[in-house]
């Protein structure tokens, strides 16, 4: 034979510890105060794509060759590519436009993981509301590009692997091209 | 200078009748300006008390559930009901096409009416009774159940089966509950040998041995009375935990279902001042009124007192709402039936017996008896009937 009502007072008891705890311990609370507070968002975490670029000049550190790949592959076809060409009508190896409408893309990271020149990669801006759901949405070539410090200020652990991945094959470039430097020259003679 | 302030409202209305009398004004008409001004101070307060419960309310259970709550609008939030009235008024009333019209309209009228016209005979402070009626409580419970109607209209003016379902719903719950309520409360008007509020204050003033207030609620009977009052204002407040006429998480909400804008926002005003007319009423019969709870403490002006008591009881009633879930109709009506109807019968018979044995130590110890056994059989023939067994499925396995 219990004492009746006494399971509730205990109830009583732990809202009271909590709403006074709530006052004197910071780590009671786990809302964060948006505007005024940041959440420092998770490494891995993503929002949509975006191109890297490297050095100063976005145009001239342009990683993208307008490959293409990212907008066949790209499920709910989001991307949309122009390819530029010189005043004489040769294709050249950047884009003239690049285009993400971010209200279509649904950042499934495809295109990062297609992409072979490390150009393309997911950024993690989350405050994208706008007034009109046209214009502000569809994002251009000059909002789309970002510097490499960026990327690697976001995703450090990646871009690094980047980075390191780029400059092995940088070096082996070179090194194949310095083969290829120091070999030529018997090549010709065992030709004929 | 106590007594200054303890009496600065009656004589500020005293010497602005004065004023207004200097200028020859007819005595019919300063008659009716004192009424007018008691009646715009009194609803005034409660209006301001129910918009400053709104957000404290909000604020607390935030707090229960380590939130912030409300902080945005002023300073610590404090002018949340503001920007909550402007949406509210701005909000489109709609009226469901097959409704019926003035009943629809009628129906918050009708409830936030009795709400505001308790406040009458709730004695405020020492000498603070906007109107002394020698029945006040009477007149309390009796205007009080017209709010009861008004939920039945909001149900059966709306056309529409959730909400006479719902309004069905409320009606037996606040049906069930006023016994236990009005039962509870004879308590303390039998001991005081009055009906009238003021005459119970005045019965629960001085001290005992010097220090110990005599309120009801210090008695064995008075604290059951007052526990089964307080349960059954709940109901009748429609709070958490017996707040399923409306049910905003498992219902539509009830009788409120076709109310939108202004009328939405005149029940749920005519809910909170309803709810601090029976902690007024509570405050009342068994915490003392506007007596302090200690001797030194009588420098407090008397209405601090009684509007501090008020606010500590709306507190609590907050506090149990963050605290216990909802119950279901079965279990609503049966507490009310078979717990706290034979309990405020025990209160009832122990303070009888309290008053006959002549109120000395064998008092006390006869009606602990008398309300401690019935609540300890009681109690426990409850908790075992709906206790909560291992749910075992027939057919699986």
């Amino acid at each position: 034979m219990n004492f009746p009502g006494f399971g509730i007072l205990k109830g009583l008891v732990v809202t009271a510890r909590n709403m006074g705890g709530s006052y004197f311990e910071k780590a009671r609370l786990t809302t964060e105060l948006y505007p005024e507070e940041r959440p420092t968002l998770p490494e891995n975490s993503r929002s949509f794509p975006f191109l890297v670029y490297d050095g100063d000049d976005p145009e001239a550190g342009m990683r993208c060759v307008s490959c293409k790949i990212c907008e066949k592959e790209c499920p709910p076809q989001c991307i949309f590519i122009i390819q530029d060409r010189d005043a004489g009508g040769k294709a050249l190896k950047r884009p003239k436009v690049f285009d993400i409408d971010i209200s279509v893309c649904m950042s499934c990271q495809i295109c990062v993981e297609v992409c072979p020149f490390e150009s393309i990669r997911m950024d993690q801006e989350y405050e994208l509301s706008s007034f009109d759901r046209f214009a502000p949405l569809l994002l251009d070539k000059s909002r789309l590009l970002k510097s490499n410090a960026y990327y690697r200020s976001i995703h450090p652990t990646e871009a690094a692997e980047t980075d390191a991945r780029i400059e092995s094959e940088q070096k082996k470039k070179e090194a194949a091209a310095e083969a290829k430097a120091a070999k030529p020259a018997p090549s010709p003679e065992a030709a004929p | 200078m106590t007594g200054m302030i303890e009496r600065a409202p009656i004589e500020i209305l005293g010497w602005f009748l004065g004023l207004l009398g200097s200028f020859g004004v007819p005595g019919w008409i300063l008659a009716a300006v004192s009424a007018v001004i008691i009646i715009g101070t009194v609803i005034g307060i409660f209006l301001g008390l129910f918009a400053l419960t709104s957000v404290m309310e909000r604020k607390i259970l935030a707090r229960v559930q380590n939130r912030y709550g409300p902080n945005r609008v002023g300073p610590f939030g404090l002018f949340q009901p503001v920007a909550d009235g402007i949406k509210m008024i701005t909000k489109e009333d709609l009226v469901p096409r097959t409704a019926d019209k003035a009943v629809h309209f009628l129906a918050p009228v009708v409830m936030m009416v009795p709400a505001l016209m308790v406040l009458a005979i709730i004695p405020y402070g020492r000498d603070m009774v906007p109107a002394e009626l020698n029945s006040g409580i009477l007149y309390f419970f009796a205007v009080g159940a017209g709010t009861e109607v008004a939920v039945f209209m909001a149900g059966w003016a709306s056309n529409n089966k959730y909400s006479v379902l719902g309004a069905m719903r409320a009606i037996a719950q606040m049906i069930s509950y006023e016994l236990p309520l009005v039962i509870s409360a004879i308590v303390a008007a039998m001991i005081a040998g009055s009906l009238s509020p003021s005459a119970i204050v005045a019965a629960q003033g001085g001290f005992a041995f010097g220090f110990v207030p005599q309120w009801f609620v210090l008695t064995p009977w008075g604290f059951t009375a007052c526990l089964v009052f307080y349960i059954a204002a709940l109901a009748e407040a429609n709070r958490s935990p017996f707040d399923l006429p409306e049910g905003e998480s498992e219902l539509v909400a009830g009788h409120l279902t076709e109310y939108s804008g202004f009328k939405y926002a005149t029940f749920f005003m005519a809910e909170y001042v309803g709810m601090f007319a029976v902690c007024g009423m509570l405050v009342t019969l068994f915490l003392g009124g506007w007596q302090a709870p200690l001797p030194f403490l009588t420098i407090v002006p008397s209405w601090c007192w009684f509007f501090a008591k008020v606010c500590f009881v709306a507190f609590t009633m907050i506090w149990v709402r963050a605290t216990l879930p909802r119950l279901r109709i079965d279990h609503l009506l049966a507490f009310a039936w078979k717990f706290l109807l034979p309990m405020s019968f025990a209160a009832f018979l122990s303070a009888a017996c309290w008053h006959y044995a002549g109120r000395g130590p064998l008092a006390w110890l006869l009606s602990l008896a008398i309300v401690g056994i019935p609540y300890l059989i009681l109690g426990n023939s409850f908790t075992n009937r709906f206790a909560v067994s291992r749910r075992t499925y027939q057919f699986s396995e």
